[in-house]
């Protein structure tokens, strides 16, 4: 009885990666594609990868989406640790209802509804005040600083909930002052979590394509809205050598962070185990 | 111990701590109220207005005239979107879609999650690994690859013909079937992180209790597993079906021209028709209807930290 429910798991599990993983795979083989058509394989090329870098449209468009998510996840790491820890370690205080609402929300809300309403904002901003003048590079990390700063708060909340706070606590007792403690103590433990915090906001900002859309101004072109002008149109091999070099750059990244926090928290372990023998 | 009468010093860190935890409150708070919860204010009030051919186009709620102030709300826009057939299809069309696309995805999650919490200790995090990796792959591009797939030159297409099971191409790409494929495909992580992580915190001896009172398997796995999981399978399921709702990259790139989802329909009306008061019509709309679910999953979100802690 317990082989046949194995056997079920496994090849649910079998099935389900295939599934994650088969149409990853094919978009990297097929960027080597001599030939334009998908369905045709006409031979091994690096050409694609050639046109892809004389393509200058998409390289501005690129370096754009790379400013703007290195800009938006160091601001939204700057506000979301400061609500992450609010939301585990402050306890009750006038509106913290609406504050968790206002974390937990943006990370369901439909991206046209987002994006929409951060542009009449803008808009009347603009009016009222005159600023922001124009819509460009700022009114875009402005918006992903928003949703990405939920994304922290969440990360860094989850691994402070997970920490013993008994360390905070012996400090406090010894006198230490609450910001001495947090720069001391905290910040240190919830490292791997800021880590985390500020890749997934990175990544978030590079892969927007509908709220950016709505803020973008002349001239702010991001590389999703350019990738998704050319793939209206169809398969384009140019965006599947694009593809991989994502993928390729992804993968290494996370399995770099993944191993730093790994070896943190082994180092971790140790520490505590040492203490406790 | 007797006590004394605080120095200066104390005073000032007294007041230190209390204004410093106003400054770390007060900060994240008000980034969030005025970009997130004040930018919701606007398409609300921009909805009561009307269409106009300026910069920007609609009208002011707001004129003055000698007496003070005068609001006119122009309720025109909400009466189109009830009397134009195009609008109520569209929401049907998104919430059915959206349901159906929560089920397959719980469907095919459950297992996943299951066999995942259930693999041994470094398996265990080499299948987590994988499970993460491609939610942190471009959404876009994981689209774009079914376009190649589903195509009436695609791939699946390709393969079929060659082996001579079929001898006309599929329509599959530019269907609902499409979106379906979409949209399970893009938001399956979300399903499984959740439930692996209150699978993985399930204590097994219980199933393992059943079995021994008798129960059959499939008996054990409905009266324990089952409702012990049900916090994963609730914020799994939200996690889906609220943003596909509103999905608008994937209805456009796989659906077809008849595939009508809410999303795309505010997107043409912003962008394609340039009108902006329809649009937040249509936007508030969506929003009283995802109120509730928002405000569930927020609940399921705060109730499992508490459990945490």
């Amino acid at each position: 009885m317990s082989n046949k429910r194995s056997t079920f798991l496994l090849s649910a599990l079998v099935f389900g990666f295939a599934f994650l993983y088969v149409p990853i795979l094919l978009v990297i083989i097929y960027s080597f594609n001599e030939g334009k058509l998908v369905t045709v394989w006409a031979g091994f090329s690096t050409k694609w990868y050639v046109s892809l870098f004389s393509n200058d449209g998409m390289i501005d468009a690129a370096w754009n989406s790379l400013r703007i998510g290195v800009m938006s996840a160091t601001l939204a790491l700057a506000l979301g640790t400061p609500a992450g820890l609010v939301m585990s370690r402050f306890g009750r205080f006038k509106g913290r209802t609406l504050f968790s609402g206002m974390i937990a929300a943006p990370l369901v809300m439909p991206e046209v509804i987002t994006g929409l309403s951060l542009l009449l904002l803008f808009v009347t901003l603009e009016q009222m005040i005159g600023w922001p003048a124009g819509r460009g590079l700022s009114t875009i990390t402005i918006a992903h600083t928003t949703f990405c700063a939920a994304y922290v708060a969440v990360v860094v909340q989850s691994r402070l909930s997970g920490m013993d706070i008994s360390v905070e606590e012996a400090a406090m007792d010894l006198g230490a002052k609450p910001a001495k403690i947090f720069f001391v103590i905290t910040l240190p433990m919830i490292l791997p979590a800021l880590v985390a915090g500020w890749l997934l906001s990175f990544t978030l900002s590079l892969d927007d394509l509908v709220i950016a859309s709505f803020v973008a101004g002349p001239g702010s072109t991001t590389l999703p809205m350019k990738v998704f002008s050319s793939v209206r149109l169809g398969v384009s091999p140019e965006i599947n050598a694009l593809a991989t070099l994502i993928i390729l750059a992804v993968s290494v990244m996370i399995v770099i962070a993944s191993a730093m926090i790994l070896r943190s928290e082994r180092m971790r372990s140790r520490a505590s185990a040492g203490a406790d023998a | 111990m007797s006590s004394e009468k605080p120095t200066l010093k104390q005073r000032f860190d007294r007041w230190m701590i209390k204004h410093g935890r106003v400054l770390v409150i007060g900060i994240p708070y008000l980034w969030l109220f005025l970009f997130f919860l004040v930018p919701f204010l606007i398409v609300l009030k921009i909805s009561f207005s009307m269409a106009e051919y300026a910069q920007p186009p609609y009208t002011s709620l707001f004129s003055w005239i000698e007496e003070g102030v005068t609001i006119t709300l122009n309720f025109g826009n909400y009466l189109f979107l009830l009397s134009d057939s195009l609008y109520a299809t569209a929401y049907l069309n998104s919430i059915r879609i959206a349901a159906i696309s929560t089920v397959i995805t719980l469907l095919i999650g459950y297992p996943m999650a299951y066999g995942i919490a259930r693999a041994q200790g470094s398996m265990r995090s080499v299948l987590l690994m994988l499970v993460i990796l491609p939610f942190w792959t471009s959404f876009l591009i994981r689209v774009y690859a079914w376009i190649g797939i589903l195509d009436r030159e695609g791939l699946i297409n390709a393969f079929l013909l060659w082996t001579g099971i079929i001898s006309e191409p599929l329509i599959m790409r530019q269907t609902e079937f499409a979106v379906y494929v979409g949209i399970v495909y893009t938001y399956l992580p979300f399903m499984i992180l959740p439930l692996y992580s209150t699978l993985e915190k399930m204590d097994i001896s219980l199933v393992e209790a059943a079995l021994d009172l008798g129960c059959k398997p499939w008996q054990a796995f409905a009266k324990v597993t089952l409702p012990l999981s049900m916090p994963g399978i609730l914020a799994g399921s939200l996690l889906v079906f609220i943003p596909a709702v509103g999905e608008f990259v994937i209805p456009e790139l796989l659906g077809g021209p008849n595939t009508l989802m809410i999303g795309r329909t505010l997107w043409n009306e912003f962008f394609a028709n340039r009108d902006w008061p329809i649009a937040s019509a249509v936007a508030i709309a969506m929003l009283i209807f995802l109120v509730v679910p928002i405000m569930w999953f927020q609940h399921i979100q705060t109730k499992q930290e508490e459990g945490q802690q």
